[in-house]
């Protein structure tokens, strides 16, 4: 066991967990957009940002992959933890505003106001399609592709994978496009919140693929 | 594209995850670029999934997946270089070329690509066509650049090269030179011998400058295949004395003057060749044989 500190709590945990994995244990609240049970700690989207040491050595570091260690002092809601955990949700609100889940975390956390032009991204390269597909589908049809502002996820060579089993294990993790999968029922659609944001998914023939990964788009294949 | 020649290369870097990258290092050498059946084919050879392999493709800057021309130039665009004005030197290759940065002129010869930084900041604008630095690049040098990087940088210049120089080898059995004063390679008379192989026979062209790295002509040997060299005027076969340092090969050992042999190493692709001053006399051991 291992004894460190949460938020001036001293606690006992397991040897080997995450930060975050003791905090969540323990009752602390920590938001987490890319992590998720069952599939290995990744890291992208630093939401679970907590506050460790003290004084001027403090850092910022994501407690998904950061491993308990003996005496560490954690602080999951110091007020830079506040602080750059609404930035970050901002930022993301920027990247992927129809995103039913980012905007629920917005909600949450208080952010009230949108400083950054909206991009409308498709994806915010959180990677839980990813490890989706090859931790627990098995099947790794899809991947990270290139690098920098070009970096995508998709099949390799945009072509239809001939490992894939069209399970839509990717579709229904996915934070940023999941209104995606009512789009032939839009009165089963989450909230509607897309049909008040330009450009509204409802127009499909409109915007073509623009909210879909995969190619022929599986919510249309499913029907 | 040669199935066996990419199981070859996975299979003697082992298939261990750590072996990825330098499996299709080896690729690109090979063929320049990345084929996509050479990326399915490493997918299924290593257990990794395709989705994986071509992730790492994409993401490293050096492979490429389309294939490169034969000369490949490029324009460094890093911090010293861009404030010195290399975005005009790319505009003006990509003119004088018809080509875009990132694409190869539709004769396949010349590819024209940027870089981020050379680490020859002090030579900015800087420019390297097939391993050869231009420094201060202005726009009036760019079309002398693209025409010595068509005619190919890599022939040597035996007068300005000290390590360089041409040599005059004949056959160690019936001495008859084996100059073609018809045929030159980097600029000297080649050396002629014939090369066997399955049963074949092939003519082929060696360079004559000693420590030149072209290779030797001649199509009709595979790449990799230790060949047996012939004279071309008595048919006899180079004799070999020692096996090549380089890859392990036997060397052929070409005749310049007594107690001296150029040797040559006999597998197709490979560069090792050497001097060796002291060699026993070669007439006097054919005799005895």
């Amino acid at each position: 066991m291992i004894n460190l500190t949460i938020n001036g709590l001293a606690v006992s945990v397991e040897k080997g967990s995450t930060v975050l994995e003791a905090a969540q244990f323990l009752g602390f609240p920590i938001p987490t957009l890319c992590h998720h049970e069952g599939l290995t700690p990744y890291g992208a989207c630093r939401l679970c940002v907590v506050e460790i040491g003290e004084g001027p050595g403090a850092r910022l570091v994501s407690s998904c992959t950061y491993p308990v260690e003996e005496g560490l002092k954690v602080r999951t809601a110091s007020e830079r933890v506040v602080r750059a955990r609404k930035m970050i949700i901002e930022l993301l609100l920027a990247s992927c505003p129809q995103s039913k889940v980012i905007q629920d975390l917005a909600s949450a956390h208080g952010v009230r106001t949108q400083r950054f032009r909206q991009e409308y991204e498709d994806c915010i390269l959180c990677g839980l399609c990813v490890r989706m597909c090859s931790e627990q589908m098995m099947a790794g049809a899809i991947g990270f592709r290139g690098r920098g502002t070009e970096r995508s996820i998709g099949t390799p060579f945009d072509v239809q994978s001939d490992v894939c089993r069209f399970c839509g294990g990717c579709m229904h993790i996915c934070p940023a496009c999941q209104l995606r999968c009512t789009y032939n029922q839009p009165e089963k659609a989450i909230c509607n919140a897309c049909a008040n944001l330009a450009p509204p998914c409802i127009e499909k023939e409109q915007y073509g693929d623009m909210m879909c990964y995969m190619n022929p788009c599986v919510a249309c294949e499913i029907k | 594209m040669d199935t066996k020649g990419i199981l070859d290369i996975i299979q003697h870097n082992g298939e261990n995850q750590a072996g990825l990258i330098a499996i299709l290092e080896e690729i690109q050498a090979e063929y320049s670029y990345l084929p996509e059946e050479a990326l399915r084919l490493v997918a299924k050879e290593t257990g990794r999934s395709l989705a994986d392999v071509y992730g790492v493709a994409t993401f490293y800057k050096a492979f490429s997946l389309k294939p490169k021309g034969r000369h490949c130039i490029s324009v460094c665009l890093g911090t010293a270089c861009h404030v010195r004005g290399a975005q005009k030197i790319v505009e003006e290759f990509s003119q004088e070329l018809g080509i875009k940065p990132g694409e190869t002129t539709s004769d396949n010869e010349v590819t024209l690509e940027t870089v981020n930084c050379l680490g020859a900041c002090a030579l900015g604008p800087t420019v390297v066509a097939d391993g050869h630095y231009f420094p201060h690049v202005s726009r009036n040098k760019v079309s002398d650049i693209v025409d010595a990087a068509r005619n190919g940088l890599e022939t040597l210049d035996g007068k300005t090269d000290g390590r360089v120089f041409p040599l005059q080898v004949s056959c160690p059995v019936c001495r008859q030179s084996l100059m073609d004063p018809d045929h030159h390679i980097d600029g000297h008379p080649s050396v002629t011998l014939d090369a066997s192989f399955n049963g074949r026979k092939d003519r082929v062209h060696l360079s004559s400058l000693y420590g030149s790295r072209a290779p030797a002509s001649g199509n009709g040997v595979p790449h990799n295949s230790v060949t047996r060299l012939h004279c071309p005027h008595c048919q006899s076969e180079i004799p070999s004395f020692s096996d090549c340092l380089e890859c392990g090969s036997p060397m052929a050992a070409l005749y310049i003057r007594e107690g001296c042999t150029w040797e040559v190493c006999t597998r197709r692709g490979c560069q090792g060749h050497m001097l060796n001053l002291n060699q026993i006399d070669l007439l006097k051991n054919d005799e005895g044989k």
